[in-house]
């Protein structure tokens, strides 16, 4: 279900929208939420208008017009460049949240209607209050509540409870989830929420430049970045006194120029758009964050809370082998065993089933009819069947088949030796008893994901804590964890441990991130700092946590705290770069001011460019274009790898710092190189 | 030259191995834990006593800062007062000096108040001793000692989980004035004594000098001022020449001692921080930084004081040092290491005339006071750092993909608008100082107060508002600075220049003191690394000095290349 989107930049019509947007956001109102670029702008002002005085008169300080002219322009391109990245970052992410939509219309839901027709629409047509049908096979469209009939439900895409759910109306249990699955039976569901629509909404709010709340750290950054601008007016006023005293005259275009190069107008130009395009890369990884701090947010994760099921182990568990004991032989224990899951629908039943064909039992079948299933059930926590001579098979967990059988010392422990020794080394058993006479063990063992393992090695690199979240006893959570390489577990867990855990690890200063979709996720989905809502989970899980993913995939929380540390790199690396591109504009900038009156300085001019004119034009030009260069930075985000904090910033610190102290150095000389053409 | 670099060598591994030390007594004094000077806690406690200071009573940032303030408001007033009606107070005026015009008194009591000892008057020819003794030497310790304890102030803060509370202004004042200062000041008062320095209470005497005629040759109890001045890095001299009069400073040796004094308290507060929240190796690349810088500037300038004025080479003159305004008896080496460390420290006494340096090694002692936290003045030179360490762990923390955070505690809107507007204040100060002082003169250049024209002019009015700025209190001379437009523009800029750069960091860990401590990970930025040293170091640099680079193209870096 991920939308195809295309990942490229920059297409016509984003493009298109961008270049008429960078118009409209030159009004001052929305410049104000910039004070860089603000600024910027009231210099074009300025600038402007002493262009059009300098048309009438012949005063040195406003000097002239052609080159004012020039100045002007390359201002209001500066403007625009900041514009279009902002606009180039917005129209991206709505043109993601649209193909959001448009996907979430593809899941069909059956709408009955008041007249009792059914009509065939798509989930995201169906209204709180509305009433669909759901039949054996189809998916939920929507959360809802039955009001009519009762089915089982695979939920285990959601919950990785592999054990399908009894649904029934009227009933404590009568609520489903969007995106699990009819297996049997037919229901009617009231709809009680939209599936992700309000989210999707929330997000696009996100990506919008006018209504975006700045997150946290972005208005930390822009203070900053104010005060170095307040610095640089400073800077720049006072150097006009300064060089009236030694009698050099400095126009009105050449200080403006300068404050323009000095102040950061690079990441002031790109701050906004880096933001939106966090929100876009969230959007592009199918994840709807209902806040930008919530993102920025997930950077600063310590703790990740994983389910086992789906992101540590590959679905459910699996029968990887039969342990006859008790006497039975090898292939009746096989026959015994796939008899006892013919009709277990679980996965678990199937595998046993699968493994035991596999294998070679071929048991003679009996008229269907003559075979009676025993479906789990709460109270002897077993199922099984019953066959027409009366043999009762049974198979459950250990601990309940011993309650049902009876046994000598002897069995019990050989039993009992052999489900220790699958636990411990990570799997599970199941018991199975013929008639209250223990048969044999059957193990079933969780796949751990190819690949899992270097994926968290990667995350203890990055300084994260991965702990596993299971349902299984803590000998096999153990060895799983191991396994995996994880960090730590929590088994045998109950929602309230998950709330627990979180408590404690945020006692200790700690952030923590976890994914969930049970109601019962709700209070720690709430409590963590990062919460991550399956889509198909229970409307309290979604409304608790603050994001959303729309896959389902359990992963994704990796995807996220790498989406949160990359929103804060690209800033810390525009911000430095930003910076470091001043000392070469001084370079520039400085001897080119007072080149005729104090010639000593032209040793200053170390790029050697051409005239004080196109030292000045070329670094305002600079200044320019490195906007629009580093819009596909801004916009994809710059790598990150975790390759811990030292190195990371060693290695930003080379490309960003010094790569920005040298670069406009060669990028200045090369402009000037063609301006000096032209004056 | 060999000789004089060892010298110079030999001074600053001095400093350093005895800040060491210095900088783990001084946290036990601000700790409270016992030292081998538990033997005054009767006088401390009997001051406690008199004062009503309850000295064990925790107070947050803002009750601190309003206790200092108030402190330094009535030393301020006092010294004011005092200064105003010299000349009614008889005692221990022999040479029956008379009051002070009022914006003199101003700008001196603001000075001293502030710990910067600009001093726009002569010593020895217009303030009584009763006012040296009384007002001057008694500032250079109190504001000295509020300076340390502001430090103390900041380093609790720092190290606070989740408690507002950072300590007792008060009692910090007054331990280290007892524990720290008056100790150190003593030892160093033995040993100027020892070495010569001057210190009597008769007045202007008549000597008979080696050509047979007289001169009138003044005295007065210099080396105790003379301790506190470089111990307290005040630079406030006894006489005008300050440290270059040999009654203050007579040899080589006493010389050592004095720029050793210079460097001891701010190197040692450096190392005071790494005991105080046990991160000793933060603080050893703190000092490196700091050493790093402190020893090419220093290299820098002796090199261009011992290469000369290119100029007299030129006319065939065999002149290779410049040895115009310094004294024989130190040469150009240990005047270059004095002046990097005076500018540097805040402290400002000077045993060369800063004026007659080559133009790069001025634009040096003035890019010292620009940055003004290579070590820096007691206890401030530290805070002002600390503003840097903010700054650089804002844009370094994000580069590795975190919301930064300072040892432990996460930086936010608050703290980087505190730290954002201190960084304002230091260019606004001397930039606008100098823009209103460049432009007076030229609009009419018979005000007279400019005795050069040109970028050294230029460079003499910069270095006395980053001077003032700085709290440092040198002058680069040249500059007839005792009107009234000098003695009040200083005058502000010295008090703004002091009290907004200490309120502002206190106020920054006031807030990151009852902030929930983040715990470290592999992700999160390790301040003791190269790599962030490197951002620390480029702030200071492009940050700090380069928004000056202007301004010092006009005034040194010009001179040097027009020489």
């Amino acid at each position: 279900m991920k939308p195809v989107l295309n990942r490229s930049i920059f297409n016509k019509a984003i493009f298109r929208e961008s270049a008429s947007a960078s118009f409209a956001k030159l009004s001052p109102r929305a410049m104000l939420k910039n004070p860089v670029m603000f600024t910027v702008e009231l210099g074009a002002a300025v600038m402007a208008f002493v262009t059009l005085l300098s048309l009438f008169s012949e005063r040195e300080a406003l000097g002239d017009a052609g080159y004012n002219t020039a100045i002007t322009l390359i201002l209001a391109i500066t403007l625009l460049f900041a514009n279009f990245a902002e606009a180039v970052a917005e129209a991206r992410g709505k043109a993601q949240a649209h193909a959001l939509r448009k996907t979430r219309m593809d899941t069909p839901a059956k709408r009955l209607l008041p007249d009792g027709k059914t009509e065939l629409t798509s989930a995201t047509a169906l209204r709180q209050g509305d009433i669909f049908l759901a039949e054996a096979g189809d998916i939920i469209p929507a959360d809802g509540e039955i009001i009519e009939g009762l089915a089982s439900i695979d939920e285990s895409a959601i919950t990785g409870e592999s054990a399908p759910v009894i649904r029934e109306a009227d009933t404590d249990h009568s609520s489903v989830i969007g995106g699990s699955r009819v297996l049997s039976d037919r229901i009617e569901v009231r709809v009680t929420s939209r599936a992700g629509e309000s989210f999707l909404d929330r997000m696009i709010a996100l990506v919008e430049g006018a209504n975006r709340q700045k997150t946290p750290n972005e208005i930390a950054l822009t203070i900053l970045l104010a005060s170095f601008t307040v610095v640089f007016l400073i800077v720049t006023v006072s150097l006009q006194p300064f060089a009236a005293y030694n009698n050099t005259a400095i126009t009105i275009a050449a200080l403006i120029a300068l404050f323009v190069c000095l102040i950061p107008t690079t990441i002031g130009g790109l701050l906004s758009a880096i933001g939106i395009a966090g929100m876009d890369r969230a959007l592009g990884a199918n994840i709807i964050a209902k806040s930008g701090k919530a993102v920025e947010t997930a950077g600063d994760i310590d703790v990740l809370l994983l389910d086992k099921t789906g992101t540590i182990t590959i679905g459910n568990r699996k029968a990887t082998n039969f342990y006859p004991l008790n006497g039975a032989g090898d292939e009746a224990f096989l026959e015994l065993a796939l008899l006892s899951s013919l009709a277990d629908k679980t996965p678990e039943g199937k595998s046993i089933v699968e493994l035991a064909e596999a294998l070679g039992a071929r048991p003679d079948l009996p008229g269907k009819d003559s075979l009676k299933y025993v479906k789990f059930s709460a109270e002897t926590r077993m199922s099984g069947i019953d066959l027409p001579d009366g043999r009762r098979i049974r198979k459950g967990a250990w601990d309940s088949i011993r309650m049902w059988c009876q046994m000598e010392g002897g069995v019990l422990e050989s039993f009992e030796a052999k489900t220790r020794e699958i636990a411990e080394k990570g799997g599970t058993p199941l018991a199975l008893a013929v008639d209250q006479k223990p048969q044999g063990v059957i193990q079933l063992e969780d796949i751990i994901k190819p690949g899992i393992r270097e994926r968290f090695e990667r995350f203890r690199k990055m300084g994260l804590k991965t702990v596993m979240v299971t349902g299984d006893n803590p000998l096999t959570a153990a060895f799983i964890a191991h396994e995996a390489g994880l960090d730590d577990f929590i088994a045998e867990a109950k929602p309230e441990d998950k709330l627990a855990y979180i408590l404690q690890e945020q006692a200790a200063g700690k952030l923590v991130a976890m994914m969930g979709d049970g109601t019962n996720d709700a209070p720690a989905l709430a409590q963590a700092d990062v919460g991550v809502a399956m889509n198909n989970g229970t409307q309290a899980a979604k409304e608790a946590a603050n994001m959303v993913d729309l896959d389902n995939d359990p992963t994704k929380l990796l995807e996220v705290v790498e989406i949160g540390k990359q929103l804060l790199i690209t800033r810390g690396n525009i911000t430095t770069f930003s910076i470091a591109n001043d000392v070469a504009k001084y370079f520039a900038i400085v001897p080119a001011l007072f080149a005729t009156s104090i010639p000593g300085l032209n040793a200053l001019n170390i790029m050697q460019l051409a005239s004080p004119e196109s030292a000045i034009l070329s670094a305002a030009i600079f200044n320019a274009i490195i906007i629009p260069m580093l819009i596909p930075l801004a916009l994809r985000g710059a790598s990150y790898r975790p390759i811990g904090a030292g190195a990371l910033l060693t290695r930003n610190l080379l490309v960003y710092g010094l790569g920005g102290i040298i670069v406009p150095f060669i990028g200045i000389k090369l402009i000037d190189l063609i301006v000096c053409f032209f004056i | 030259m060999f000789t004089e670099i060892t010298g110079a060598i030999m001074i600053f591994l001095l400093s350093a191995l005895l800040a060491w030390p210095l900088g783990k007594y001084m946290v036990k004094v601000f700790k409270g834990e016992p030292s081998w000077l538990d033997f005054l806690a009767p006088v401390e406690n009997a001051i406690f006593r008199l004062c009503g200071i309850r000295p064990e009573e925790g107070m947050d940032w803002k009750q601190n800062m309003k206790a200092l303030l108030l402190v330094n408001i009535a030393f301020f007033l006092l010294a004011f007062l005092l200064l105003s009606i010299q000349g009614f107070i008889a005692f221990w005026n022999p040479n029956g000096f008379g009051n002070w015009e009022p914006t003199l008194a101003f700008n001196t009591a603001a000075s001293f108040t502030t710990n910067t000892n600009l001093q726009h008057y002569s010593g020895e020819s217009t303030a009584s001793y009763f006012t040296q003794l009384a007002v001057f030497t008694w500032l250079q310790f109190v504001s000295a000692g509020t300076g340390i304890a502001a430090c103390a102030l900041l380093f609790q803060g720092l190290a606070n989980e989740t408690s507002s509370r950072l300590g007792n202004f008060y009692k910090l004042l007054i331990k280290s004035c007892t524990r720290v200062l008056l100790p150190l000041a003593a030892v160093l008062a033995l040993i100027l004594s020892f070495r010569g320095t001057v210190a009597n209470f008769r007045g202007i005497q008549q000597a008979a000098t080696l050509e047979g005629g007289a001169q009138m040759v003044a005295g007065g109890p210099a080396a105790p001022m003379i301790a506190i001045k470089q111990v307290g890095a005040n630079g406030g001299g006894f006489f005008g020449p300050n440290s270059t009069h040999p009654f203050e400073n007579p040899d080589y040796l006493s010389n050592m001692a004095e720029n050793v004094a210079i460097l001891l308290i701010p190197m040692a507060l450096v190392f005071s921080f790494g005991f105080y929240l046990q991160r000793r190796k933060l603080a050893l690349m703190f000092f490196g930084l700091m050493s790093l810088m402190f020893i090419s500037f220093a290299g820098l300038s002796a090199w261009q004081e011992a290469r000369g004025n290119p100029a007299f080479t030129d006319m065939g003159l065999a002149q290779c040092t410049n040895m115009e305004g310094k004294e024989v008896r130190f040469g150009p080496v240990a005047s270059s290491l004095w002046g990097v460390s005076t500018t540097s420290t805040s402290n400002g006494s000077v045993n060369s005339m800063h004026d007659s340096h080559t133009p790069l090694s001025g634009g040096i002692f003035l890019l010292d006071m620009l940055i003004n936290a290579i070590y820096g003045g007691v206890g401030v030179g530290f805070i002002n750092f600390f503003v840097f360490l903010v700054v650089a762990v804002f844009i370094a923390g994000q580069m590795v993909g975190r919301t930064p955070s300072l040892l432990g505690k996460k930086l936010e809107a608050r703290e980087v608008k505190i730290a954002a507007l201190i960084v304002i204040l230091h260019p606004l100060l001397i930039l606008a100082g100098t823009a209103i002082a460049a432009h007076g003169i030229r609009v009419d250049p018979e005000l007279g107060w400019l005795n050069d024209p040109g970028f050294h002019g230029f460079s003499e009015m910069m270095y006395e508002f980053s001077s003032a700025a700085a709290n440092n209190g040198s002058g680069f001379e040249g500059l007839g600075d005792n009107t009234p437009f000098w003695n009040i523009t200083t005058g502000i800029t010295m008090l703004l220049g002091r009290y907004l750069p200490i309120i502002g960091p206190l106020a920054i860990a006031g807030s990151l003191a009852v902030k929930k401590p983040v715990p470290e990970s592999a992700g999160s930025l390790k301040l003791e690394s190269f790599a962030f040293g490197a951002v620390l170091l480029s702030v200071i640099l492009i940050v700090a000095a380069l928004s000056f680079f202007p301004a010092l193209a006009l005034g040194p870096i010009a001179d040097y290349f027009t020489l």
